[in-house]
């Protein structure tokens, strides 16, 4: 699943890969719990990956993936009755439907740039309103779960079964993205990136490419809002819908190398720590650590154009000068 | 029902005149520098707090601290364009994007840790005399922000007709490399502007605060009202971004009256959405 370029690139990954699997031998319930919620960040993060990754499509509208997954499964579930595995399935549709609709109306006004940024932004702010005002969503009380543990409930007892699961997932999405990557699918998207007009000229459908890609991406981001319902058992509007999903969904991959398998997941952990490490020193402000995510992400945009991923690639015997690969 | 819509349209107006004064500093900073600056809420949020201190440390009423926040806040802005925005940025329209996105994350996460999320208001008894106007009472306050900010489009236009700094801006906004030629300090010129449109944003804080109130989460919906303002009237046109402005004040109020409160800005925001899609360039815009 990986082509990697140099030791600097294998050193990250083997440290990010010890310290995955060292959380099951450190049982602590902290280091457990914190990489828990990395990890279903770090499916959000593989998910704006698809569009702000491969195809330079920059949402800052996230949420409104991720929000239309955690919805629709509370919904469903709390509402109808459904079993927790077809919710699942069902906030994963739906999700990779928005997304498919949003791109479809706004790839057919041509918005591109800042101002699919901004597009994608209202969108999640419509949202947003809307889910706090109606009655089916919960209007401002929000949504919760019965807490019923079991597997077909996707509600587990055990954490390390819990992280196992996760891991799992998160791994399968990783999967998913190499696979992209390396696919057709995947070509066009990053020619699409490139160049939009000569992969037109080309012959490459740029519209239904970068329609697929925010399907592609809405299925990850619902199956992320999800994974969140199915944890905290609770959702409310800003919970799902809000700006801070948004930005969470763009900054892990942009520091950790956008348009990479590792960079997003890489990205999210190193935050994610960061910002415990700064809330065990500063006794648990609240807000501190997106100060210190946005510090980093000016720093990376600075002096890491291509992320985490991109500077290792430059470190080690078969480094290159400048390489996206890993 | 008339007797509900047109005091909903005058205070729809009044406000709008307020997102036109927000929008308009946005506006300015788009045209000359080309970029969306997403700190412009944050920097709002923050005169709001300024004027907030101002008041209740010192006393000051919030209409004679005009003349101490307006410079602080230009200042602020030149430094922060100067400073952050212009070296950090290498050039690339997403990057200043997201670097801006990044200077709102820390003001407001700051203004949290400092401030707390409690809403403060201030106590200004003479701004709540109603006045009369067709039919409708509308707080003597919020008359003042509509007047006030009126009067901020025809002179900053002047600023930018008549003055040599505003030829300058001009210039730089039409043709960089050609201002350079020409002598221009062209880094200057953009921080100056970024000045200007942050005491922009200063004068709401001071307008607004006495009818308003101030979270550090304020900033956020004053953003993308004022991203709608900015694109309905056409990036870079300031006569656009004050009809835009007022356009949407109604469109608020209006979708208040008939939709119910919480949802009187979703118009905002569909607003936007279809003027994103079907008309980028504005009511008053160039083709872009």
């Amino acid at each position: 699943m990986m082509k990697l370029n140099s030791t600097g690139q294998l050193v990250l990954i083997l440290v990010a890969v010890a310290y995955l699997l060292g959380v099951y031998f450190i049982s602590s319930p902290v280091w457990m719990g914190f990489t828990i919620n990395a990890l279903i960040v770090a499916v959000l993060a593989l998910s704006w990956n698809v569009t702000g990754g491969f195809g330079g499509l920059s949402s800052f509208g996230h949420a409104v993936l991720y929000g239309t997954g955690a919805y629709t499964s509370a919904i469903l579930q709390v509402t109808y009755g459904v079993n927790a595995w077809v919710a699942l399935v069902a906030g994963i549709a739906m999700a990779a439907a928005v997304g498919g609709f949003i791109g479809a109306l706004a790839f057919r006004y041509g918005v591109k740039g800042s101002y699919f940024a901004l597009v994608t932004l209202a969108f999640a702010e419509v949202f947003r309103i809307c889910a706090a005002s109606f009655d089916f969503t919960g209007g401002g009380s929000g949504l919760q779960l019965k807490l019923a543990p079991g597997i077909s409930n996707i509600q587990f007892a055990d954490r390390t079964v819990l992280y196992t699961f996760l891991l799992a997932i998160v791994v399968l999405v990783m999967l998913l993205t190499a696979w992209i990557k390396y696919s057709r699918f995947g070509a066009y998207l990053v020619a699409v990136r490139e160049n939009e007009d000569a992969a037109r000229a080309l012959g490459i459908d740029t519209y239904r490419i970068k329609v697929l890609a925010m399907a592609v991406s809405g299925a990850f981001g619902g199956l992320a809002g999800v994974l969140y319902l199915q944890l905290w058992l609770f959702i409310d509007s800003s919970i799902a819908y809000g700006s801070s999903v948004s930005i969470e969904a763009l900054i892990g991959p942009i520091i950790g190398g956008a348009g990479t398998v590792w960079g997003p997941v890489l990205g999210t952990l190193g935050l994610h720590l960061i910002g415990e490490g700064a809330k065990t020193l500063l006794s648990n402000a609240p807000g501190l650590n997106f100060v210190l995510y946005a510090v980093v992400l000016i720093c990376a945009l600075r002096f890491m154009p291509n992320g985490l991923v991109g500077l290792a690639g430059r470190i080690g015997p078969f480094a290159k000068k400048e390489s996206k690969d890993a | 029902m008339s007797t509900l819509i047109l005091p909903a349209v005058i205070s729809g107006l009044m406000m709008g005149a307020v997102y036109a004064l927000v929008a308009l500093g946005l506006t300015l900073i788009y045209g000359v520098l080309h970029i969306i600056n997403f700190a412009h809420g944050s920097l709002l949020m923050l005169a709001l707090y300024a004027v907030y201190f101002l008041n209740t440390y010192l006393g000051i009423d919030p209409y004679l601290a005009i003349p101490i926040v307006l410079p602080v806040f230009f200042a602020l802005g030149y430094a922060l364009q100067r400073g952050l925005i212009g070296p950090m940025s290498s050039g690339s329209e997403q990057n200043v994007l997201l670097i801006t996105l990044a200077v709102s994350i820390i003001i407001e996460n700051l203004a949290l840790y400092f401030w707390t999320s409690n809403t403060r208001n201030i106590d200004i008894p003479y701004v709540y005399d109603t006045v009369e106007l067709f039919g409708a009472f509308i707080p003597f306050g919020r008359v003042i922000a509509f007047f006030g900010a009126l009067a901020v489009v025809p002179l900053l236009w002047l600023f930018m007709a008549k003055t040599r700094t505003g030829s300058a801006i001009r210039a730089v906004a039409i043709e960089k490399r050609g201002a350079e030629l020409v002598g221009i300090d062209v880094n200057h010129t953009y921080a100056i502007c970024f000045g200007i449109g942050t005491a922009c944003v200063a004068l709401a804080a001071c307008l607004l605060l006495p009818t308003f109130y101030v979270t550090p989460q304020v900033g956020y919906t004053f953003v993308l009202v004022a991203f709608t303002t900015v694109v309905l009237g056409g990036m870079g046109s300031l006569v656009g971004a004050l009809v835009a402005g007022l356009l949407l004040g109604l469109i608020e109020s209006l979708c208040g009256l008939f939709l119910g409160d919480s949802l009187g800005q979703i118009g905002i925001f569909i607003a936007f959405i279809l003027i994103l899609l079907l008309k980028p360039s504005g009511i008053m815009g160039k083709a872009p």
